[in-house]
């Protein structure tokens, strides 16, 4: 996503409505409603893909049957049960052939990526950023593939990658979330659409941002993507990603799963801006963020750094968290949260060390007005094996109005006694004070209020690349429109 | 500078008979001025005299009920606009306790205020690099240190620093009508000067200030046209620069007041 002229101006010209609320209309191909063993059989045909697949989505559907009343209950969020039967699992734009460039794309497609910020076709001459776009469950286009190609990058939908590289994806899908892991971990295993799949190998340093723009379409569609991300040893990438949906009444569900590998000496930094449509100010529709992301720092002084701006979904389920199983190696957890109207939220991030000298960091930065309800959950734990191991954990909660809730929920477990573990925390408030002195210099209550937030959150803000962090800058205002007076 | 007015020139700020009350509790109990453009006027009392509620009130802080009288500002009726309202139209408030807002920087805080303005005025905004050029010039005016405009705004400030900050955007936004609440309140003398010095410097005829306070040692430096003694909700006496100096001399004590 990189902050064009065009990009900025859609930012500006956003009310306090949803601005990303349009849908395009191209003829959708579903398979039918509903979730069965059929469905999963639909899903991995349309896909083409090889038998060790279909009998790994086979084995995660199985398990979901067993369990697919057991939804995880310990969030604090509230919403009704969910009728997994409801939904398509399969939606793709109708298309006889798949596009080999840019020129055979509908360009309706291209026109909705337009309104979103992202003309993929100016993306070619914009030095930096290659865009692996995903509109619902197909990959459309990707640009700047043979560049990275050159230098052995391989950056891909996930579908194609199970044709062109299986063994890569073989040896690492569910490596990290194991399919067992969670119901919407192994929901998504059994029906994963597309997502995106990078591989850099050893001793390359990705020459750009990798960036996937997520876009759920298709109306009662979940999305269920799966990224996964593999840097070989002493390699580095570093990947964005960002998400919108269009407007409905209906609550939609996308339970997404990325896994990140870190070999020796490699280093991921994998960066999100989801704003997902999140209902309307009375709390009526919006999305079911239900995702599952974990990094594995597999080899020795390896890092993993998640960073999440997470503005929107009208629920939001989500723990970024990194196994720090390498000697010396490093996670990182940067998030800001914002909450308005009736959003609820529970999402923080698990740091689990196993190896010697393991080092985390946990900025937490949540915001919430309106009726917003919003938790912060983190897990640090220190095996009895990881020596000498580090955290630093820092939870700021920030509150507009009278009606919203923040909490905060830490869970420590050390089992090693050289472990040295910080916690802090804090809640604040907006004040009448700070407000009135930023409208005296002639800035508007949302504006004051943006700048504001924008403050409370720069610490996880300037870890954002700059592509994303202008545009992030301008999503806290426009998710806070209406919080104040 | 006042005996140069024309005779008949609108003043750009006119208060009549202005009540003003706190949660129902009576502050200032009906206030008379006419400040024209051009003029410097001090207003000065004792504590408890309701200069800052008078501070508050002209830039539209919440809570400050206007129960009676006028505020007009160019004609137009103060009350029934919104703080930020005012602001553009060229009012600006030195706020005796500047308020902190961490993470903020003074950087980022001025030039969204600077844009607000210029926004309103119909100008382009000003870019980061024009910003840059123009802050530091004004900030040598006032001799602070550059390392200001990455300071979070306030935040960890010492009292002085808090004012020359204030200072700082007064010159920065280039207000119409200023109005300085104690800016002179925790000051050595050095910082008093430089403060009083970037007042000036904005004295133009088509600006006005108010300058309130409690003493006498900054209208020795900003030298005011007239000289009003806010004591229990009025003004209870006007004159001539000679009159800060003999308040200094004989104290409040003669309003009825405790000094």
């Amino acid at each position: 996503m990189v902050s064009t002229p065009e990009t900025v101006e859609t930012v500006e010209s956003a009310t306090g409505e949803y601005k990303y609320g349009f849908t395009t209309e191209i003829e959708s191909e579903f398979a039918p409603k509903g979730l069965n063993e059929d469905i999963v059989r639909f899903i991995s045909a349309k896909k083409n893909e090889p038998g060790w697949l279909l009998d790994w989505r086979l084995k995660a559907y199985r398990l979901f049957e067993e369990r697919r009343h057991e939804e995880p209950a310990w969030a604090n969020v509230k919403h009704p049960p969910i009728d997994f039967d409801d939904a398509y699992y399969y939606a793709a734009p109708k298309q006889t052939e798949k596009p080999q460039s840019l020129e055979e794309v509908d360009p309706e497609l291209l026109r909705t990526y337009e309104k979103l910020g992202i003309p993929l076709k100016e993306q070619e001459w914009l030095a930096g950023v290659a865009v692996d776009a995903v509109f619902d469950s197909v990959s459309v286009a990707t640009t700047f593939k043979s560049k990275l190609e050159k230098m052995g990058v391989i950056f891909c939908p996930i579908s194609e990658a199970v044709q062109t590289h299986p063994d890569l994806v073989r040896k690492y899908l569910g490596s990290v979330v194991p399919v067992a892991d969670n119901l919407y971990a192994t929901l998504n295993s059994a029906v994963f659409s597309d997502g995106s799949f990078v591989y850099v190998p050893p001793g390359v340093r990705c020459p750009m941002e990798l960036s996937t723009y997520f876009r759920i379409n298709a109306a009662e569609t979940g999305q269920f993507e799966r990224t996964l991300i593999v840097a070989d040893e002493g390699s580095y990438v570093s990947y964005l990603e960002g998400c919108t949906a269009p407007q409905r009444s209906q609550h939609q569900m996308h339970a997404a799963v990325v896994e990140l590998v870190a070999l020796k000496d490699a280093e991921i930094k994998y960066a999100t801006v989801q704003n997902w449509y999140p209902g309307d100010k009375d709390g009526k529709g919006g999305i079911y963020n239900f995702v599952t992301k974990r990094g594995a720092c597999r080899g020795a002084n390896s890092k993993i750094s998640w960073t999440q701006v997470e503005t929107g979904s009208a629920i939001t389920w989500k723990y970024p968290s990194v196994l720090l199983q390498g000697d010396n190696s490093v996670g990182e957890f940067y998030s800001v949260a914002i909450t308005n109207n009736y959003q609820q939220a529970d999402t923080g991030t698990k740091m689990i060390h196993l190896g010697r000298n393991t080092s985390s960091t946990i900025i937490s930065k949540g915001i919430s007005a309106g009726h917003g309800q919003q938790t912060y959950r983190g897990l640090v734990r220190i095996s009895g094996k990881a020596e000498n191991a580090r955290n630093f954990t820092q939870c700021d909660s920030l509150l507009i109005g009278e009606q919203c809730g923040g909490h905060t929920v830490p869970y420590i477990e050390a089992r090693n006694r050289t472990a040295h573990v910080e916690h802090e925390a804090s809640t604040s408030k907006i004040s009448d004070d700070q407000l009135f002195y930023c409208r005296q210099r002639g800035m508007s209550d949302e504006d004051a209020v943006a700048l504001i937030v924008n403050g409370f959150c720069k610490e996880v803000m300037r870890k954002l690349p700059m592509e994303f962090a202008v545009e992030a800058q301008k999503l806290l205002g426009i998710s806070l429109e209406g919080a104040v007076g | 500078m006042s005996a140069a007015q024309p005779e008949g020139k609108a003043p750009m700020l006119e208060i009549r008979n202005l009540h003003v009350a706190i949660e129902g509790k009576e502050i200032l109990r009906g206030i008379d001025l006419a400040v024209a453009p051009g003029e410097v006027h001090a207003i000065m009392g004792p504590n408890g005299s309701g200069k800052s509620t008078f501070a508050y009130v002209l830039s539209g802080r919440d809570g400050y009920e206007v129960t009676e009288g006028d505020i007009l500002y160019d004609g137009k009726n103060l009350a029934e606009m919104a703080p930020e309202e005012r602001a553009r139209a060229g009012l600006f408030l030195a706020f005796q306790y500047p308020v902190e807002i961490p993470g903020v920087a003074v950087s980022t805080f001025l030039r969204a205020a600077v844009n607000a303005s210029r926004t309103y005025r119909g100008e382009d905004e000003l870019d980061a690099v024009a910003f840059l050029k123009l802050a530091k010039a004004k900030m040598a005016e006032l001799e602070m240190d550059e390392k200001f405009l990455s300071r979070a705004l306030n935040v960890g400030f010492s009292g002085g620093e808090k004012k020359r900050n204030e200072v700082f955007q007064m010159t920065m936004l280039e207000p119409r009508l200023a109005v300085l609440d104690e800016t002179d309140s925790g000051l050595d003398i050095d910082a008093l000067r430089i403060v009083a010095d970037g007042v000036n410097r904005l004295r133009s005829p088509d600006r006005a200030s108010l300058v309130i306070t409690h003493y006498q040692r900054l209208l020795d430096y900003i030298v005011p046209d007239r000289v009003h003694v806010l004591a229990q909700g009025r003004i209870v006496k006007s004159g001539g620069k000679e009159l800060a100096q003999q308040l200094e001399k004989k104290g409040y004590a003669e309003f009825g007041t405790a000094a």
